[in-house]
């Protein structure tokens, strides 16, 4: 609006006057649209690394793709919505397969978010009071973060074999708490193994998260709770808790999304086939495509998941926004 | 970070662009271009006790095909456990080696995909003949009727390893012929934390390779004759029970077992914890574990009791390793010469001798290091009781389905709960469902 006025003005302008008119209007253009030109070579790559495989992913859920098409899967034959509607049948082996590795996830990811927060905002709360050793701590709890992925779960697969591994021996050798020596990496104890080194790899980033909302606290709140005479648990109702909001509001989601499509812990404990009870959907997606080469379907599943999360956070986004705008209120 | 997202992301271009060239430029069918002809990349499977032993076997060999031929050959020795996947990733963005070597019971699988190069008259031609080969090795390389999708390179077959001083102590004579022999030595030996027999539970394949014995013996097959799943057949059922049960009812395997997969059994024979296992060719681990070659001994793998026998009842499966040639290779020339350079009889010996495998290839079977006691049973199992996997395109799906029920029956098994016909049938017909309809 402001460019199409430019000339009107210059035009009423005095012939012979500085005319800064027609020198600003293209800085100002420049101006304008400089941002957008040095954004565009992202913008590109986001859409090639991002929005390129998915259309792709997408397409390839639409058809039948098997072994005999994966040289040249673009003359696979197209399959409708067949791969959906085998993906939620689920009175049909795959759908119910599906459905239950859903439930699988569904219940990992509360537990696992839930003590990742817990775990993380209690010691960065603790962490806030001044004392020997501190710093040291706080390195010690940020180290499962630190550690690469690969290395650090298959130090878990080594300990929670059963013959031979460290936990085993603390709980049935050392403490005597059960009768005989558990399975961990396969039955119904793996989603307990799965749970403990998602939480132990989770919480050191709930923890730096949570400390640095903190940072932000002004001093002066606590010191004027203090006076008013609020203990320990009323300054963390009122003060602490909800100043950390907007912190908790990303690092729930965050930590929402990591959880329900972690495949690299599942995988590296169990391998290519995950025992029933953690039986988490990346790696059921993973086995649906890759292990039984029907990426069709493994596309469909994806797509399926894909909805699934964008309706959750829509959903999670709209509900706490609404919250944190009542809380201004 | 946002200098390492740029990377990433300009890496992850580079790549595609690369795989949708690739794809544009992969219009040659019938074998690949000679581009290079002075440089080859070859994956070899892991065959020693380690990926370096392996490349201290290998590179030797490989710098005396340099020398013959001038071709420089770049190698690469994948893990089992990526291997196929890498094929795979190969497979789909046409940047693959130019040379590989392929488990021999996905080559009707990795047949299909059109990836690899046939061995049809011309091809074997150049690296001395089809009659050079032993049958049943050449029975899978590929589908039935076919041109081979791939070379024998290694043969193998399953053998009953016993611990000969376990079987002294428990007052064993010698080893089981027969299941239920195996059985009864077993309850002999399984008590004070030692056990009769090893098994890689968690393993997929091992049991594939297991129950589809048991299944011969039962006269199953896991596939019709149209090449059609058949995975809950009364005899493949009872296959599959028969395996479980040596934990779950006969309780001769110890139940850690289940979770085993990553050859954990061989330590515990070598260790004299576990009294015998089913294994291809276990000597060179054996020795790396620290056992003597005079501590065990090689029986057949044993067979239904009032068989025919176990000369003539199928106690093994064909195992081995294939050499294939990717079709879009840059120097096909060089490639062949490679295979002909491997399958040499002289290679052959070599090679064969240091893994403990049998050469494929007749002539190279001659020499008197393949007639020891060992490698004579393994001989004999290959010749006359031997029988390959199904060659049908859907193998390696057929492995991870049914290997999966397996290792989740085993769970079971190890958990104390019963295994139950009706509870296999119903893991192998989830199985058989899990199956791409063509």
């Amino acid at each position: 609006m402001t460019v199409t006025a430019q000339p009107a003005v210059g035009k009423e302008a005095p012939p012979g006057a500085p005319a800064p008119a027609p020198r600003r209007r293209p800085g100002r253009v420049r101006r304008i649209a400089l941002p957008y030109l040095l954004l565009l070579p992202a913008l590109l790559l986001e859409l090639l690394v991002h929005l390129v495989p998915m259309v792709i992913g997408i397409v390839m859920s639409f058809k039948e793709l098997t072994q005999f098409y994966i040289r040249d899967w673009g003359a696979a034959p197209w399959a409708g919505f067949d791969n959906y509607s085998l993906s939620v049948d689920f009175d049909a082996p795959i759908g119910k397969a599906l459905l239950h590795s859903f439930f699988v996830t569904c219940a990992f990811t509360v537990l696992s978010v839930g003590l990742c927060w817990l775990l993380g905002t209690t010691a960065a709360v603790y962490m806030q009071e001044n004392f020997r050793g501190r710093g040291f701590l706080r390195a010690v709890f940020l180290v499962p973060y630190a550690l690469p992925v690969y290395a650090a779960v298959i130090t878990w697969a080594f300990m929670f074999q059963r013959d031979n591994g460290l936990v085993n021996h603390v709980l049935h050798d050392q403490l005597g708490l059960t009768d005989s020596p558990s399975f961990w990496l396969i039955g119904d104890n793996s989603f307990v193994a799965l749970l403990v080194v998602s939480v132990w790899k989770g919480w050191p980033f709930a923890f730096l998260i949570v400390m640095a909302g903190l940072q932000n606290i002004p001093k002066e709140l606590y010191e004027a709770a203090a006076i008013d005479g609020a203990g320990m648990i009323q300054q963390l109702r009122r003060i602490t808790m909800p100043s950390l909001r907007p912190v908790n509001q990303v690092l729930v989601l965050v930590l929402f999304l990591w959880t329900f499509n972690d495949f690299n812990t599942p995988y590296v404990l169990f391998g290519k086939a995950a025992p029933e009870a953690a039986d988490l959907i990346s790696i059921h997606i993973y086995q649906s495509s890759f292990v039984t080469w029907n990426f069709g379907t493994g596309s469909a599943m994806s797509v399926l998941l894909l909805l699934f999360l964008l309706v959750v956070t829509g959903v999670y986004l709209i509900l706490t926004s609404r919250g944190r705008r009542g809380a201004d209120a | 970070m946002r200098r390492t997202r740029a990377a990433a992301a300009s890496a992850v271009t580079v790549s595609m662009l690369a795989a949708v060239t690739a794809c544009g430029g992969g219009s040659s069918t019938d074998g690949g271009s000679n581009d290079s002809p002075k440089t080859l990349t070859y994956w070899a499977s892991n065959q020693g006790p380690s990926i370096e032993a392996d490349k201290k076997i290998l590179t030797p060999e490989l710098k005396k095909f340099e020398k013959q031929t001038g071709i420089k050959v770049k190698l690469e020795v994948v893990p089992w456990s990526d291997l196929l996947n890498r094929i795979l990733a190969a497979t789909t963005s046409g940047q693959g080696p130019d040379v590989l070597n392929i488990g021999n019971t996905w080559s009707a699988s990795l047949q299909a995909t059109g990836a690899l190069l046939p061995w049809d008259a011309k091809n074997f031609g150049t690296i001395g003949g089809k009659d050079r080969f032993v049958e049943s090795a050449l029975g899978s390389a590929g589908e039935a009727g076919t041109d081979p999708a791939a070379v024998p390179l290694y043969s193998m077959a399953y053998a009953l390893y016993y611990n000969k001083k376990m079987f002294e102590d428990a007052g064993i004579s010698g080893p089981p012929a027969t299941w239920d022999e195996l059985v009864a030595d077993g309850k002999k030996i399984s008590k004070d934390d030692k056990w009769a027999l090893g098994a890689e539970g968690a393993n997929l394949s091992e049991n594939i390779h297991h129950v589809f014995v048991f299944a011969k013996q039962h006269g199953a097959d896991f596939f019709d004759a149209e090449g059609k799943p058949d995975f809950t057949s009364d005899g493949a059922v009872a296959a599959v029970k028969q395996y479980v049960d040596l934990m779950g009812k006969d309780k001769v395997i110890a139940p850690g077992n289940a979770e085993y997969a990553q050859n954990q059994s061989l330590q515990d024979f070598a260790k004299d914890k576990t009294a015998m296992v089913l294994w291809q060719t276990a000597a060179s681990t054996l020795k790396a574990h620290g056992m003597s070659d005079d501590e065990w001994g090689v029986a057949p793998v044993p067979v239904q009791s009032g068989a025919p026998g176990a000369d003539t009842a199928v106690n093994s499966m064909v195992a081995g390793i294939n050499m294939a040639v990717f079709k879009n290779t840059d120097n096909i020339d060089g490639a062949r010469k490679f295979v002909k350079f491997m399958t040499s009889d002289a290679e052959q010996k070599l090679l064969n001798k240091t893994y403990g495998s049998i050469p494929p290839v007749k002539a190279a079977q001659e020499d008197p290091a393949f007639n020891t006691p060992a490698l004579k049973v393994i001989r004999d199992t290959l010749s006359k009781s031997a029988a390959p996997l199904p060659q049908v395109a859907n193998e390696s799906q057929f492995e991870t389905a049914v290997g999966t029920a397996v290792k989740e029956l085993f769970a079971e098994a190890a958990a104390g709960r019963p295994v139950t016909t009706a509870s296999v049938k119903e893991k192998l017909d989830e199985a058989q469902q899990q199956m791409p309809k063509k």
